[in-house]
């Protein structure tokens, strides 16, 4: 039989003394663990575009993303845990998010879910969050969740909807631009919307839509549809998005050749893609809204600039790794802005876990203004916690010699509409 | 006997994994069951009658779209919404059935596939109604099947269920009736069928509608247990989805739609975890399929284990 054999001077084994060694060795990895029972990270699933029509757009959320990540982190995290991003790619397909959501929920044991920008995905998601009752901060401009389609569980307090950005607009282009509009814009629902909320803003502003161009989506040439552009036209505005978009203005200019009426577009049509790209010459002068401005304004605040670092941007929305890398820059900021409200919902509601999401939730409604900060650096916005979506400054640019240069920023009050849902009255 | 031990077998195991599987693959398993009703539709035509459509989306999208704006625009409830759904996707396989069987082999599968198209470009022609690309949500309220609520994980599921197992047992009835021998007939011999006295274009017929009607009451489920309606589900991956899961699991075996789907649905859950070229992988899995095991899982099961698989 084999018996232990004792050290003489000290009584211990052999044995005794090579697993003490062996747990003295391994004591950093048992003691995070007792660690990690109080201390575990707050896990947030990142619902990311990337693969699908979204990719280019969820390619910049995820390095914002990250970003504002690693930001909080170094600022001690949420209630003192760190974050951790769960990243699921939704392929941009609606199916497919809603089972994303189902698999951070369910799978991953995350805290709440987050980062969609396409309408269809969170539109395709938002009903499984509000049955797993996961809270879903989206990203997507969409007015869906203003509009009360969704549901109490559905959040979007990072980046301001469609239907106020429009209609922001209006003042300024009547004002400057012209009264007499024809519009241009993808025969889907992001283009009904523009068609909706900026015909009504118009008239609002004494102006009108001549017409009204819708371009079916499988198009790839545009030529045809310029002939219909009523002569009398003194601005078009145009919201093409897609690869077509750059066939779409040079056909433009060169049906125009520069004597045509003035142009407003959305950046959506142009994200990620650099303005003096070859083809996008006619664009000089042109007008755009941005939601966050992609080059540097001489007047960028303190905050702009410790993002634009963070984020890896450079004075042109471009990546400071690759110049011809540009950003989707105008939206992006979504995601910071968003990871700060939930991480200042979660220390308000003393989140500590997934027993607390109802809580988070009402702490969230409960904000109204979110003052400019690094937080919030694309400016200060005021959160509607009944209709679950914040508002905020919108910018118009002109193209100058290649630049996007900022000509107006408007109120937040020229955003924002009449209610027309109260979550808050939904069960938690 | 041993037949039907088999698929009700399948039955038993599905309602009793519905106890003891964690609320992931549960809520997985619901989708899957739905697909697959959808996939087993699609073999009626495809694996039976050997005629291939590339236009199924328009069947599972008018399920879907005729449950939904019935919903949405006429205020119906659940059961008169499905009922709907039911029937635009009858009337729908029925018209096309009596244009597209006009035509037979590449023609027919370019012709479903103008008109799944053109059914999917209608849906975002009238956005109006519709929302377009966007879609819209059937609301927990209108969820509601006869005081049954369907946006419940468990109740989801057993309905799911439901769907499912009739759908497996109409197919393994309909395929083992004089019926179903003459649609395997059809797809060996045509010519042969039509001398024999039976009227092909009828069985054709009836196959169509009753598949395009199977494809839309797995739409119409889905859009009531998961809450959505959209135009991604016309769009032409929709058509191909069921003819990948159908090839995999064995076109023309009663239990291969499910056993594909299952596997489809997995392949592409796991991989999608490890990279983002994970359509990649799942090309890969098909090719080696089609290399190795060319009649499908089940078919291969037919060849090597049990030669009398329906």
């Amino acid at each position: 039989m084999n018996t232990p054999k004792l050290d003489q001077k000290t009584g211990i084994t052999r044995r005794g003394a090579l697993a003490g060694g062996v747990a003295a060795a391994t004591l950093p990895l048992w003691a995070r663990y007792s660690h990690a029972q109080t201390a575990s990270p707050i896990k947030i699933g990142f619902q990311v575009h990337r693969t699908g029509i979204g990719a280019a757009y969820g390619r910049w959320y995820d390095r914002t993303t990250q970003a504002a990540v690693k930001l909080i982190n170094e600022g001690g995290g949420i209630n003192g845990r760190m974050v951790e991003i769960v990243a699921e790619d939704d392929g941009t397909d609606p199916k497919r998010g809603a089972e994303v959501v189902e698999k951070f929920a369910n799978q991953h044991g995350c805290d709440i879910g987050f980062g969609t920008l396409f309408s269809h995905v969170v539109i395709g998601s938002a009903p499984r969050a509000g049955e797993l009752k996961l809270p879903y901060f989206v990203v997507s401009e969409g007015h869906h969740v203003a509009s009360g389609m969704l549901n109490r569980y559905t959040l979007q307090p990072g980046i301001t909807d469609v239907k106020s950005q429009v209609q922001a607009m209006a003042p300024y282009v009547a004002a400057n631009l012209g009264k007499k509009v024809t519009m241009v814009f993808p025969d889907f629902a992001f283009g009904h919307d523009h068609r909706d909320f900026f015909t009504q803003a118009i008239e609002a502003q004494g102006g009108e839509v001549l017409a009204h161009i819708a371009i079916p989506p499988s198009e790839t040439s545009f030529t045809k549809y310029f002939p219909k552009i009523p002569r009398d036209t003194e601005v078009l505005y145009h919201v093409m998005v897609g690869p077509a978009v750059l066939t779409f203005v040079k056909e433009l200019g060169e049906f125009f050749g520069g004597q045509g009426p003035a142009l407003f577009g959305f950046i959506d049509s142009l994200e990620a893609v650099a303005i003096d790209s070859p083809g996008l010459e006619f664009l000089e002068n042109s007008y755009f809204w941005e939601g966050m401005c992609r080059d540097q304004q001489p007047d960028q605040s303190d905050h702009e600039t410790a993002y634009r670092a963070a984020v890896g941007v450079n004075e042109h929305g471009a990546s400071v790794s690759d110049p011809r890398d540009v950003s989707t820059y105008a939206h992006m900021f979504g995601c910071w802005e968003t990871l700060h409200v939930i991480k200042a919902g979660m220390e308000a509601a003393g989140y500590t876990g997934p027993q607390d999401r109802a809580a988070l939730i009402e702490a969230v409604e409960a904000m109204t203004t979110l003052p400019e900060s690094l937080a919030h650096p694309q400016g200060d916005k005021i959160f509607n916690g009944k209709t679950h979506q914040v508002f905020g400054h919108q910018n118009i640019s002109q193209v100058q010699g290649g630049k996007l240069v900022r000509v107006h920023r408007t109120s937040i009050e020229d955003t924002l509409y009449p209610d027309e849902v109260d979550y808050t009255a939904q069960p938690l | 006997m041993r037949i039907y031990a088999l698929h009700v077998g399948l039955l038993a195991l599905l309602l009793a994994l519905h106890f003891v599987l964690p609320a992931y693959h549960h809520g997985n398993l619901a989708r899957v069951m739905v697909l697959a009703s959808y996939a087993m539709g699609y073999n009626l035509m495809f694996g039976y009658t050997g005629l291939l459509s590339l236009g199924h989306a328009l069947f599972f999208a008018a399920g879907m779209y005729g449950m939904g704006l019935g919903v949405q625009h006429l205020g119906l409830s659940a059961a008169p919404a499905l009922i709907l759904g039911l029937g635009a996707g009858a009337l729908v396989s029925g018209v096309l059935a009596a244009l597209a069987l006009r035509t037979a082999g590449v023609a027919f599968m370019i012709v479903t596939l103008m008109f799944a198209q053109a059914g999917y470009l209608t849906v975002l022609y009238f956005g109006a109604l519709t929302r377009g690309d966007e879609g819209f949500v059937i609301q927990q309220a209108d969820r509601m099947l006869w005081g049954i609520d369907l946006s419940l994980e468990g109740n989801r599921y057993l309905a799911a269920l439901t769907l499912f197992g009739t759908c497996l047992m109409l197919c393994l009835w309909l395929v083992r009736a004089p019926f179903g021998r003459v649609l395997v007939a059809i797809r060996e011999n045509e010519e042969r069928v039509r001398m024999l006295g039976y009227d092909v274009f009828a069985h054709k017929f009836a196959v169509m509608v009753m598949s395009g009607t199977m494809a839309a009451a797995a739409g119409a489920a889905y859009g009531l247990l998961f809450g959505y309606v959209g135009a991604s589900f016309a769009s032409v991956q929709y058509s191909i989805f069921p003819l990948l899961w159908v090839l995999l699991g064995g076109a023309g075996t009663v239990l291969g739609p499910f056993i594909g789907t299952l596997f489809m649905f997995y392949l592409i859950d796991l991989s999608s975890g490890v990279t983002t070229a994970y359509m990649l992988i799942a090309g890969v899995a098909l090719v080696l399929l089609t290399l190795f095991a060319p009649q499908g899982l089940m078919g291969e099961v037919r060849r090597r284990v049990w030669r009398g698989l329906p």
